[in-house]
């Protein structure tokens, strides 16, 4: 007895045992909590709680309840911003990465990094006043003549509202707002790949950017795509800010240009002041659909990444 | 022949130059992008200084909320507030953290470790907002109201990953020999962590936890319904009226955490929505003192790091 007790070893490992275990708890029990509190709303509205339709009811009164505008205005906000950014910190990267000359690096890695560190709320308070107006604004007013195209012009149909407020003001917020974590991981899947790769590539008469774009990019391409679902799962799950500058309005439209929801912004308004349980629950059940689709991308994400970590060989690295 | 020479070498310098060309636009798009990308940071923080630094007055630190559409007043409630449930969720969170990594470190490969690193990868992308959620049904719905220890809790959940990351990264860089040498004079395992590998790692797990703590005390998301917000918060007149009464220590703080508080995201989310002027300039100003707190935390954690790392170096 005394001996199983000798050192204290046997308690520690229990204790370090013990919290690792519960680590894993807490994640099964956010997703099993989520799950049992909407029995109800999954009851009562089925599948019709999710598909898509043209005349979504979100209705407190009456109890029914669609998640179809806020899945959509959460979608399209959050895919867009992706569009934009990935290119922008794709590049951003390989400046950092490849380019930039060792003292600038350090100072631009910090001011990259600050970017992700202010508050969400103080992205929302700029937004409202000095981002909406000054710049989506005019460029909303710029998309609008896109509306006769076919196909692609329903998203930019009507016309932007003065203040701003809307799809497109949102899209653009997240886009700033995951810039940093995309580029933070594609720099580092760049900075990973063994230097021999580009000195074949050059070697071979290659410029510097054939080198990347024919050689560092295909070489790392898991990691950038694991790089590029981060920031998507990033802006799917945003709040305060895109909950500043949606204009936080269900209408039909499809539009970027006019104002929406998002499903993380609904549950933001309406959560704390949901009276009935219906309400409350399909509140909740946004929640979990929220966190399927975060969990998912997760996961493809952390593979993605763990593959290109597993193929570029240890002493390489260094 | 030469004829045909000629056209191929034109050829191939017309190509190469185009190669060139191509190469030095593109480089240098990357370095335009950059520039563009922190437009947004410096835009954003010097006119919250500019705007935001107007507001700011003593009366902000020091008075509580004055009735909306009355000028003056200050945000102490929300600073209270902030200081409570940053204090509780840091308590919450880093001592199972710590633990947590200890485990990742030693065990990195068993099937628990494995899980571990999943389930605190999953955390660390679970929206802030769903946290919320979650904080409401374990801490809220049981207890019957919303309080600043369930705004503790989702806070902490929600610093829990980055806690446990980077833990685990700074215990990875100290050296293995350590370790060794003092299991080698006959230290337990728990005294070679906690007195030896800790105090190691010990300043890049502070600078860790104080970027951990800054992170989570601008979260706003998952106090919405745990927190919730209280005007009326006043540390100051619990603790009078404590002492007058002769509660006991724990009975006091026990009144302060079990009722709802404002924090200064939260202030800053309900002022900049409200249709009076000056709680709109006064979210400015928590703003500013927000970005001010960031700043000054994250810019001391780097200059840290770096003096650490030079030091190492020679």
């Amino acid at each position: 007895m005394l001996r199983v007790f000798q050192h204290g070893d046997r308690p520690w490992q229990a204790l370090i045992t013990l919290t690792a275990i519960g680590v894993m708890v807490l994640m099964l029990a956010i997703g099993w909590l989520l799950w049992n509190d909407t029995v109800e709303a999954r009851h009562a509205f089925g599948w019709t709680f999710l598909l898509p339709t043209s005349d979504p009811s979100w209705n407190p009164i009456s109890n029914k309840f669609q998640s179809w505008p806020f899945t959509y205005g959460t979608l399209l906000t959050s895919i867009t911003a992706l569009g934009v950014a990935l290119p922008v910190s794709l590049g951003i990267a390989i400046f950092l990465a490849e380019m930039c000359p060792a003292w600038l690096r350090t100072p631009l890695n910090w001011l990259v990094e600050l970017l992700a560190a202010i508050p969400s709320v103080v992205y929302g308070l700029w937004g409202i006043f000095e981002f909406l107006p000054k710049v989506v604004t005019p460029i909303g007013n710029t998309l609008s003549s896109l509306a006769h195209i076919p196909l692609i012009g329903r998203f930019f149909d009507g016309s932007i509202p003065v203040s701003g407020a809307s799809r497109l003001g949102a899209a653009m917020i997240l886009t700033i707002m995951i810039i940093p974590t995309i580029t933070a991981v594609t720099r580092d899947v760049l900075l990973a790949i063994p230097g021999s790769q580009r000195e074949a590539s050059s070697s071979l008469g290659a410029t510097q950017w054939e080198t990347i774009w024919q050689v560092l990019i295909p070489y790392g391409l898991s990691g950038i795509l694991g790089a590029a679902i981060l920031g998507l799962g990033r802006a799917l799950g945003e709040t305060m800010a895109v909950t500043m500058v949606i204009g936080n309005s269900i209408e039909g439209s499809l539009s970027l240009l006019r104002p929406g929801y998002t499903m993380a912004s609904i549950i933001a308004n309406e959560f704390a002041e949901a009276v009935t349980q219906l309400h409350s629950q399909a509140l909740i059940e946004i929640g979990l659909i929220l966190f399927i689709m975060t969990l998912i991308l997760n996961i493809i994400a952390r593979f993605l990444v763990w593959r290109v970590a597993r193929r570029i060989p240890q002493e390489a690295r260094a | 022949m030469t004829h045909f020479k000629e056209l191929i070498t034109r050829n191939l310098s017309a190509r190469s130059r185009r190669r060139k060309a191509t190469n030095a636009i593109i480089l240098s798009l990357t370095g335009l992008v950059t520039l563009l990308a922190l437009i947004p940071l410096f835009w954003i923080v010097g006119y919250v200084i500019l705007r935001g630094g107007r507001s700011i007055n003593p009366a902000l630190f020091t008075q509580l909320p004055r009735p909306m559409g009355v000028e003056g007043g200050g945000v102490l409630h929300a600073i209270e507030g902030t200081l409570i449930i940053t204090i509780l969720a840091a308590s919450f969170a880093i001592p199972p953290g710590v633990l947590a990594a200890f485990y990742a470190t030693r065990n990195p490969n068993t099937p628990l470790g494995i899980i571990l690193r999943f389930s605190t990868d999953v955390l660390s992308g679970v929206p802030s907002i769903v946290i919320g959620l979650f904080a409401y049904a374990v801490m809220v719905k049981p207890m019957g109201h919303y309080s600043g220890l369930a705004g503790g809790v989702a806070l902490a959940i929600l610093m829990l990953p980055t806690i446990i990351r980077t833990t685990e990264e700074m215990l990875k860089l100290v050296p293995q020999n350590l370790r060794e040498g003092s299991l080698a004079l006959g230290a337990p395992e728990w005294k070679t962590s906690m007195s030896v590998l800790l105090p190691a790692a010990a300043n890049g797990v502070i600078t860790g936890f104080l970027l951990a703590i800054a992170r989570a005390a601008g979260e706003t998301a998952p106090l919405l319904f745990t927190a919730l917000g209280n005007e009326r918060f006043d540390v100051g007149m619990i603790l009078r009226s404590g002492v007058q009464a002769g509660q006991s220590v724990w009975q006091i703080i026990g009144r302060i955490v079990n009722q709802p508080v404002d924090s200064l995201p939260l202030t800053l989310w309900k002022y900049a929505q409200q249709p009076f002027p000056e709680r709109v300039e006064q979210s400015w100003a928590v703003a500013f003192v927000l970005i001010f707190f960031v700043l000054l935390i994250n810019i001391a954690a780097r200059l840290w790091i770096e003096s650490r790392k030079r030091r190492l170096q020679g």
